[in-house]
């Protein structure tokens, strides 16, 4: 497996991923979001710059604010609930995404593919697995209703032509495929990862590169992508983590649960 | 599978619920004589999810009573799944995302029973399997959504997975059949002797999956009177003609946890993975032996736990309810 040699930076690639991710986030939106990266890229942006963003976990809860310290292991404890405006059962928290309260879902992924397809459930064939993966959790109906954003790792193994199994939909074969399955609304809208920033063709729906990170090569992505990349006409190299976006995660993450 | 193993025909479920006494009546009994009311090759829902209010005295009860070929269903399963496994309680597990928690990465008993064909883990998403049990709550045979189609996990349900064309707009919708468990297994905070529940905090399913199902254990921290539940009756979330047993089973979901009394265990819930990372079967059934068959009672159980771990857990569980 190729693996970039990361230049020497102050962050983590945790850290690397919650900043840009943050970054992407709009005041005023309703965001979907899991555990870990997702939910400190959310509330690193409420902090900064958007403190009407709202956020929602899958266990049900609207609107809550995240004790320092206290990061929750996953979306369905009390400490999910902390200053929320309501909880709901978790169908209907869900049913929000189908009714279509929610801007954008926002979460981790272990496997990805050219047309934005997640897989959280099989590694190899699915009726003879090399590793049977947790599933789809809420993460089918997130990525089947709404716009979505993933945070991972850049990591060949990752990135794959196709999915071993497509558990979350992107743009499933590209052009108006997504559309035709069944799902006319939402798909894959950003990939951020600790290269590069990604979005997807207007028309066939492939991965391009938009941005990369400081110090990041063409053929740095290339070699950790299994697959053609696209790149942008104009790619831009995005502006590297402040510190006071750093001192906002340390603070909510001192323990370096999901930041190492 | 086909479709009909898994929806109850109308009539069956209406008579199953006539021919239950539904008058308000005490009920309270112990866990053992609970488990009695779970038969083999019953579907058992599990309410709560992931790690909070896992009704995980009763599972360690029906565990301990050598109940087996159950199907289970649940929102989100964790350890309590690795432990229905490997005693062989169930080979059969219908859920939407199953392991210990994201922190403690994929669970290896899970993934030793699943990759060796040993038991079934039958994948549905998070919101199909909660309106699944609404369906089941609404005597209808299935509800009409919108995910999982386009996807492989549609795929893989096979038979089960059904789509129509809306009648009304055109569109393409996904029919997801009715989940009527046999029993549901709940922990709430408190409910009083004829089985009226009132639960602090995030509900999960088990509303939806209270009303669906046949009938109802509930374990609960404590017993209250009925005039403190009439109190209060807009708190109550759970009928008492839905209920057929209650059992007080004060930190009833350790190692999880239960709103606003205590938090999960983690350094048991870390003993745990640890245990199970080295030798996931080995692991899993060594701790079945040492805490769900070697104890001689639930207060036992918490006992080999620790007083300084459930104190913990509850100063953390009970710090919500500070300003």
């Amino acid at each position: 497996m190729t693996r970039h040699q990361a230049p020497h930076r102050a962050y983590t690639a945790s850290e690397l991923l919650a900043v840009m991710a943050s970054r992407l986030l709009q005041d005023g939106q309703v965001v979907f979001a899991g555990v870990g990266i997702p939910l400190l890229a959310a509330t690193l942006a409420q902090r900064n710059f958007a403190p009407h963003l709202t956020i929602l976990f899958e266990g049900g809860t609207i609107g809550p604010f995240i004790v320092p310290g206290e990061l929750p292991p996953s979306t369905n404890e009390q400490r999910c609930t902390r200053r929320s405006n309501m909880v709901l059962p978790i169908t209907d928290v869900l049913l929000l995404l189908q009714r279509g309260y929610v801007d954008v879902g926002f979460m981790g992924g272990a496997q990805i593919d050219r047309f934005g397809n997640l897989n959280s459930s099989f590694i190899g064939e699915a009726d003879n697995p090399k590793i049977r993966l947790p599933g789809t959790g809420g993460g089918n109906d997130i990525s089947s209703l709404t716009n979505m954003i993933v945070a991972m790792k850049h990591e060949k193994r990752r990135f794959v032509r196709d999915v071993d199994f497509i558990t979350s939909p992107g743009w499933i074969k590209g052009h108006r495929t997504r559309d035709r399955a069944g799902l006319p609304q939402g798909g894959m809208w950003r990939v951020v990862t600790d290269l590069a920033i990604m979005g997807f063709d207007e028309e066939t729906r492939e991965m391009k590169v938009l941005a990369m990170h400081e110090g990041v090569t063409r053929e740095e992505v290339r070699d950790n992508t299994g697959f053609a990349l696209l790149f942008d006409d104009h790619v831009a190299t995005a502006d590297p983590p402040h510190q006071e976006e750093l001192a906002v995660l340390r603070e909510l993450d001192p323990e370096r649960l999901y930041t190492a | 599978m086909k479709s009909e193993s898994l929806i109850k025909p109308y009539q069956q479920l209406r008579s199953a619920t006539l021919a239950r006494d539904r008058g308000l009546r005490e009920k309270v009994m112990s866990l053992e004589e609970a488990a009695k009311l779970v038969r083999d090759g019953d579907h058992v829902g599990i309410g709560g999810c992931t790690m909070s209010r896992t009704p995980m005295a009763m599972i360690w009860a029906l565990i301990r009573a050598r109940r087996k070929d159950l199907t289970v269903s649940r929102s989100i399963t964790s350890t309590e799944g690795d432990l229905l496994l490997a005693s062989g309680a169930s080979r059969h597990i219908i859920t939407s995302w199953f392991s210990q928690g994201i922190v403690w990465g994929v669970s290896k008993v899970m993934r030793h029973f699943t990759e060796n064909k040993l038991a079934r883990f039958e994948e549905w998403s998070h919101m199909s399997i909660g309106l699944r049990y609404r369906a089941g709550a609404m005597g209808i045979p299935f509800m009409p959504s919108r995910s999982m189609i386009g996807s492989d996990v549609s795929k893989r349900v096979g038979d089960d997975f059904k789509t129509m064309e809306c009648p009304f707009s055109g569109d393409r919708l996904v029919l997801l059949p009715a989940l009527n468990p046999d029993v549901a297994l709940i922990h709430v905070q408190r409910c009083d002797a004829y089985g009226n529940a009132q639960l602090d905090g995030l509900q999960f399913m088990d509303i939806d999956m209270a009303m669906a199902a046949n009938r109802v254990i509930l374990t609960t921290e404590r017993i209250v009177s009925n005039d403190q539940i009439r109190r209060t009756p807009d708190q109550t979330r759970i009928p008492f003609f839905t209920v057929e047993a209650v059992v007080e089973a004060p930190i009833g979901c350790a190692p999880h946890e239960c709103y606003g009394v205590y938090e999960p265990f983690f350094t048991q819930l870390d003993a745990y993975a640890e245990r199970t990372a080295k030798d996931a079967l080995q692991g899993c059934c060594d701790y079945l032996d040492e805490f769900y068959y070697g104890p001689k009672s639930w207060a036992d159980y918490l006992a080999k736990i620790g007083m300084d771990e459930v104190l913990d857990a509850c100063r953390r569980g009970r710090s919500v309810h500070n300003d």
